[in-house]
This record gives structure tokens, sequence and C-alpha cells, in this order.
């Protein structure tokens, strides 16, 4: 965690005070908010490349002069892993894009990742001084992207520093978001770390999941890199549990465990027709198309190729869903969600996205009933239309079906985005250790220590479905109390 | 990794290959499976574990060359390494003493049912086994299934082969004579539902091991879902045996052909 007074400290540095008088404030906030380019939308259903395309050097050094560096930065109590926001930020604004890269790396393993799928606009962002003169926040995101991919582009990728003191030996089950950041913050401490795969690849969501033109597999791999760089091994085609038991981990001298294998489990809604062929998790989905590359040439994993896709959910899975089976060919690939639209979790910049793309929204209407043909293969779904009713316990409002109002849709393939569950295979695989009525592994919420010795829990197994930065956050937290305690002993 | 040690034709398109793969070797149980994949393009495919030998720290699998990613693995040699391993998945058998359990294992799914007849015998359960295919030339594995049951039937569609028939015709055969207690199948989704309609007829308790769609293996994807007595069951966690009598087979077939 950053001090207060170290903060301070940093911001009375002379080259920040410097900055601070080479512009007047009024002159900061009259500069608009930067826009970021991106691909035509008609051009981007036709292929996989990323939408968004970065700032350029000269609207990274404008938009960095609309931070005030102010005194009390809340920016930073808005980030879940506590980035240094001003100083990556002024030092973009001195020009020093290289400097700004390593602050953000000193807290987080993936930040060209972050920048890119972090909701911002939930925390550092809406934290920022100028929504309290009602002007846009600082491009945080953005500029945190920035920085990543410049170092990155001009090859000039810096490698944290680590202790090397410390022999202890660290096992972290899954390599996705809460894994890596755990395993890039304990490495900095000097601890032998050592990362097992269920898959093939190393990423966890970040690769199964998430597509291609919203976060690049070279992106993250580059990340990933630097953490090999950093001593870490990364061992694929592991399963604690099954191929290695926890106390074979034991025996092999691991002082502490990490279990941060995802929620990775598939909900589906249980209604009439829904194990009927065509009908698919997007876990499935988006694992056959980003992890296994069916839509690529000479993959041998297939995937289908239609024309009329429903995807049932509305949060980011959802979106990515419908986004990738738009750029598969669906003429008409529509989104199904019981709410409305404002109530929809996913990312206000990715349904913007969807909406240029020309995803159809049917938003207030649930599936009830799946048909299929003569064959078995899904060809129509049976949907119930909702209206909005009182605040449910997430704030947001419930919906309730209107009585006797149904209709029938065409479709050719139907994608179940509702949500994740804890995968029971994992927790099976340690005995002994509590688990929420939900499934998923209870820990103590300041150290995330579960109830065994030594073990610790962060990301989706220990929140249900969540997001990158939240597992991110635990992965960081986790590494800190880890620490603490492995040296009070 | 994962180096080829050995390899046997068992018939035209089926192959015996023994992997050194030595954590999956020590930490298997019966009845659980492996993931293979090959090469940056192949398929993740689910394969049974046929045999495993700690001290050597071996496996061994049976691929039946079916499609793209099958013939790949069929086409390695001894010396080859498979690119992507990962196991054991699955439930392991419950191995107990039933007292008389007739084994019925058609095609290809003999290979699953070898460690299951073993581990099987060893507890003291009489095995008879019906060994079904569509024509001789791919009855695979008969030596070692007859060393390891009291009793063996083989049936082929074509009668070229022992008695021609149908599996379901060699286990009806074998549960008029004597009284069974409890029926394991193996094979083809048409095969297995035929074979567990009749046993259900006579009241036989019934095992299928499914083998239907995958890729992760791990519970993540729920492409290999089933329903069983009307709940979404995922093979690759929850099985792959199931009580036969509540699996719903007709729906397993259409999921099975979803890609075909």
């Amino acid at each position: 965690m950053i001090k207060k007074k170290y903060l301070k400290f940093q911001q009375d540095e002379s080259w920040r005070d410097d900055l601070r008088k080479s512009m007047k404030n009024q002159d900061r906030i009259r500069i608009p908010r930067v826009k970021m380019k991106e691909l035509d939308p008609n051009y981007r259903v036709h292929n996989h490349s990323e939408v968004n395309l970065g700032l350029t050097l000269e609207q990274a050094l404008l938009e960095s002069k609309r931070c005030l560096d102010c005194n009390n930065p809340q920016c930073i109590t808005g980030c879940p892993i506590k980035i240094n926001i001003p100083k990556f930020i002024k030092n973009i604004e001195r020009n020093n894009i290289l400097e700004a890269a390593k602050i953000l790396k000193q807290t987080s393993a993936l930040p060209a990742v972050c920048g890119r799928v972090c909701p911002q606009e939930k925390q550092c962002e809406s934290k920022c001084i100028h929504l309290k003169i009602k002007n846009d926040p600082v491009a945080i995101g953005y500029l945190e992207r920035f920085a990543a991919d410049f170092e990155r582009e001009n090859n000039s990728i810096s490698i944290p520093k680590i202790n090397k003191n410390k022999k202890i030996k660290i096992a972290v089950i899954g390599s996705g978001p809460a894994g890596l950041s755990f395993a890039g913050n304990m490495a900095k401490l000097g601890y032998k770390i050592t990362v097992f795969e269920a898959l093939h690849e190393i990423g966890g969501v970040l690769k199964y999941g998430i597509p291609e033109f919203r976060l690049p597999n070279y992106v993250i791999d580059a990340e990933i890199d630097v953490l090999k760089k950093n001593g870490i091994k990364f061992i694929k085609n592991i399963i604690i549990g099954k191929t290695v038991s926890y106390q074979d981990l034991h025996n092999e001298g691991y002082k502490g465990i990490f279990v941060a294998v995802g929620a990775g489990a598939p909900n589906f809604m249980n209604i009439p027709g829904e194990n009927l062929a065509g009908i698919l998790s997007s876990n499935e989905y988006l694992t056959r198309v980003n992890l296994m590359g069916a839509s690529k040439k000479g993959s041998d994993t297939p995937v289908f190729l239609v024309k009329k896709v429903a995807v049932i959910g509305g949060g980011n899975t959802a979106i990515d869903s419908v986004r990738t089976a738009r750029r598969l060919g669906a003429e008409k690939a529509m989104i199904i969600y019981r709410r409305s639209k404002e109530e929809m979790p996913a990312r206000t910049e990715e349904i913007r996205h969807a909406e240029a793309e020309k995803i159809i929204f049917m938003n207030l209407y649930t599936p009830i009933k799946y048909i299929g043909d003569e064959k078995g293969q899904v060809k129509q779904v049976c949907l119930q239309k909702m209206k909005l009713g009182d605040l449910d316990s997430s704030g947001r409002r419930r919906a309730i079906p209107v009585p006797n109002l149904t209709k029938i849709l065409d479709v050719d393939m139907i994608i179940v985005a509702v949500g994740v569950s804890p995968n029971p295979m994992i927790i099976n695989s340690f005995k002994g250790l509590d688990i929420s009525k939900s499934g998923t592994i209870l820990v103590n919420q300041n150290t995330l220590q579960t109830n065994l010795l030594n073990i610790y829990a962060g990301g989706d197994i220990i929140r249900g479905g969540s997001t990158v930065i939240l597992a991110m956050g635990d992965g960081f937290k986790a590494a800190d109390s880890m620490h603490k305690i492995l040296n009070q002993n | 990794m994962n180096k080829i040690i050995k390899k046997e034709i068992l018939s035209d398109n089926v192959v015996k290959l023994k992997i050194k793969a030595p954590l999956i070797a020590k930490a298997r149980k019966t009845g659980q499976f492996v993931i293979v994949k090959l090469g940056k393009n192949g398929e993740r495919i689910p394969l049974t574990i046929v045999d495993a030998n700690v001290r050597s720290g071996t496996i061994t699998i049976i691929v039946q060359d079916v499609g793209k990613s099958s013939k790949g693995i069929c086409a390695l040699n001894e010396g080859d390494e498979i690119d992507d391993l990962v196991g054991p998945l699955g439930k392991a058998t419950h191995i107990a003493n039933y007292g008389t359990i007739v084994c019925a294992c058609g095609g290809v799914g003999t290979a699953p049912m070898l460690p299951i007849i073993k581990a099987m015998k060893k507890v003291g359960n009489k095995i008879i086994t019906i060994l079904a295919a569509k024509t001789k030339d791919l009855i695979i594995l008969e030596k070692e299934i007859k060393k390891f049951s009291n009793k063996i039937i083989i049936t082929t569609n074509d009668g070229s082969y022992g008695i021609k028939g149908l599996v379901t015709d060699g286990t009806e055969m074998v549960i008029k004579e004597e009284k069974i207690d409890l029926c394991i199948t193996i094979g083809p989704a048409i095969m297995m539902k035929y074979v567990s309609i009749l046993t259900k007829k006579y009241k036989i308790p019934t095992i299928a091991s499914l083998n239907t769609i995958m890729i992760d293996g791990t519970g993540m994807c729920g492409a290999c879902r089933v329903s069983v007595e009307g709940e979404n069951k995922f093979v690759c966690v929850d099985g792959p045996e199931f009580d036969a009598h509540k699996v719903n087979f007709d729906e397993m077939i259409i999921r099975l052909n979803a890609y075909k």
C-alpha cells in the first residue's frame, strides 16, 4: 500500500513541482478529454483486429496535461491495486514514457492488459477531481495502455527489480489475472514462484475468454514474458488435485499456495430444450474461438458459422460472445437480456462498440423454451416479455414477466452467457477447505487466507464471476499478506 | 515430454500407444481419461487411460482414427512426443465386488472397458464380456479381455466372427442364462442406448461410460453436458460413468452429431 506521506513526498519532488507550475490549472481543465481512435465498425466486423487503436504520443502528452496532479489524488483509492496514478501520468507529461511504464509495473503485473479491460469509469476515473467540476475525468486507462504499449512497441520493456535473497518456494494454481498478479508481486519480493496451469496456454480467462479484438494475445504474452524474466516458472497441463495433489506440493517444499483457479463452470438456465445441438455456453463458444482458434484456417476445432445468433445475458462475456459471432459472419447477432439496457452489467464502452457493430439488443426478454428441428438442432427460441419491478438485492430493478406475452424468434445458434459458478473439481481436491453455500472458497477478507494453513485464494474462486482487475487486486493483496505472515515465522 | 515409448497397431484404424507420463501414471485410477492435443492447431481430445505403469512411468491409450485429429494421433510413431497431455481427468470407476458383471462393449469401446474388467476381476467379480464389432477385423484386445474374463462372447454384425448379431443379442443370451448383478457398457452412444433399454427390461443395474464432445475436460465449457434423470451433468467432471438407465441417450446422440 502507498502511504499518504510518501505520496506527498513524491508529489513534492522538484520535477513534479516544475510541471505543475508549467501550466495553469484553468488551462489544464480547458483541454477536452482525448478520444481514442477505433477501427471503423463496417471494417472491423469482418476481422478480429483490435478495435481500440490506442493513443498517439501527441494525444497522450496532451491528455497527461489534463491531470492536475492534485494534493489528494482520489484516483489511487479507486484502483484495486493502488497504482501510483499521478506519478505515471506526470512522467508521460514530461515525455518520460518508459519511466511511466516502470511505475505501472511496480504495482501491476499486467498494465497493457488492465489498460484495455479494466472498467476505469467505475474505478480510478470515477474518483477524478475533474468530475467535481462536472468535467470529463482524465483518461487514466488510455494513458496506462499508452505507456505499456509504448515500451513494448519500442522494444524497451523493462524488467522489474526483484529481491533475490529469498529462496522460499511458493505455488500458484491457475495462470489467470489473479495468479499472474500474485506471482509478479511475490517474485519482486524474492520468492521462487511456480505457476501451475491446467490448460495448454498461460493466461487463463485472458486467453480463453476475452477475444482478440478486445485484448490481443501478443499483448498478454509480452506481459507474461516479463514475469518469466523475473524468474517465475510456468508449468502447463498440470491440474493440482488431479495430476499432482496438494500433499505432493507440500512434500516438494512449497511453503505457500495461492489458489487462483477462477470460477470456471458455466451456468445454464435449465429450461426446456437447452441441450439441443447449437446451444452452447459462452465459455465453450469463446474457448473454441479464442483458445482453440476454431475460426482460423487450419484449426482442427470446429465452430458453428451461422447467420442468426442469439446470446442470452447482459454482461461483458455476453457482449464478447455476440461481437465474436458477428465477426464470424452472423448477420443477425442478438443480445437477449431480461432487464433494460441501463441495467446491463457490461461496460458502457463495450455496449457502445456493439451498437456500432449493428448488434441487435432485445432487452426485457428472457428465453423460456428452445425448439429444435427434426435433427435436434435449435431453430427457434420462445421469449417471455419482461418488465422492470422493484429494486433487488443488487440494487438493480428486478425483471418480472408480463403475463401472456411471449414471442418466437428464429435462431441458428444460442450462446448462454448467464454467469459462471466455482468449479467443484478444484475445490474437492483440497480436503477440509471451507466453502461457501455458492461454492466459493471462504477466506479472511483482509489476508485472503483460507482456513487451511498457508493456503490463500483470490479471484473468481472467492468472488464468483467478477472482473480481471478485482482478481488482480486479490493477487496483490494475497502476496502482501502471505509475505508478511511468512516473515513473522 | 510425453514421449511415445511403444506403438502397436490393433486393427485397420486403431492403434495402441504407450506414453511416458510419470505424473499421470502415478495419479491415475481406473476409468479416468486424459486430454491429448497435437500441434498448434490440434483439437483437445479425451481418451481413456487403458493402462498405467507407475514404475516405468507410462500410460497406455488406444485411439481410433475417426477424424482429422485422431488421425494425427494414430500417425504418431515411437519416439515422437505429444505436445499437450493432461490428466488424469474424470471420476474413477467404483470398484467393488458386485457378484457377476456383464461387460458389454462395442468397437473401440473395448479399450476403456479393459481396465475396468481388470480391476473388477481383481476384487473377485465374475466377469462375462460381450465383445462386439461390425466385422471380424474390428474386434480388438480379444486376448487381453479373455485373460481377465471368466467368459467371453464375441458378436459381429456380419457374422464374420463369433455369433452373428449385436452386442444386445450377446447380452440377452447371458442374462437369460444366469443371474447378473451389474452391467457395464461402453461403446457408441446408440449401442449403449440399446444395452440400457435391454437391461432396464431385466432390472439389471447398468453403468455406461460416456464419450461426449469435450474441449477443456475440466468442467469449464459445458460441451459435454448430458441429462441424467433430467438434471444437467458434465461428463468430464461428474462422469464419465453414469447410471445408464437415467441417461438421456437420444439427447446425447444429437449433441454428439452437432458438428458433423
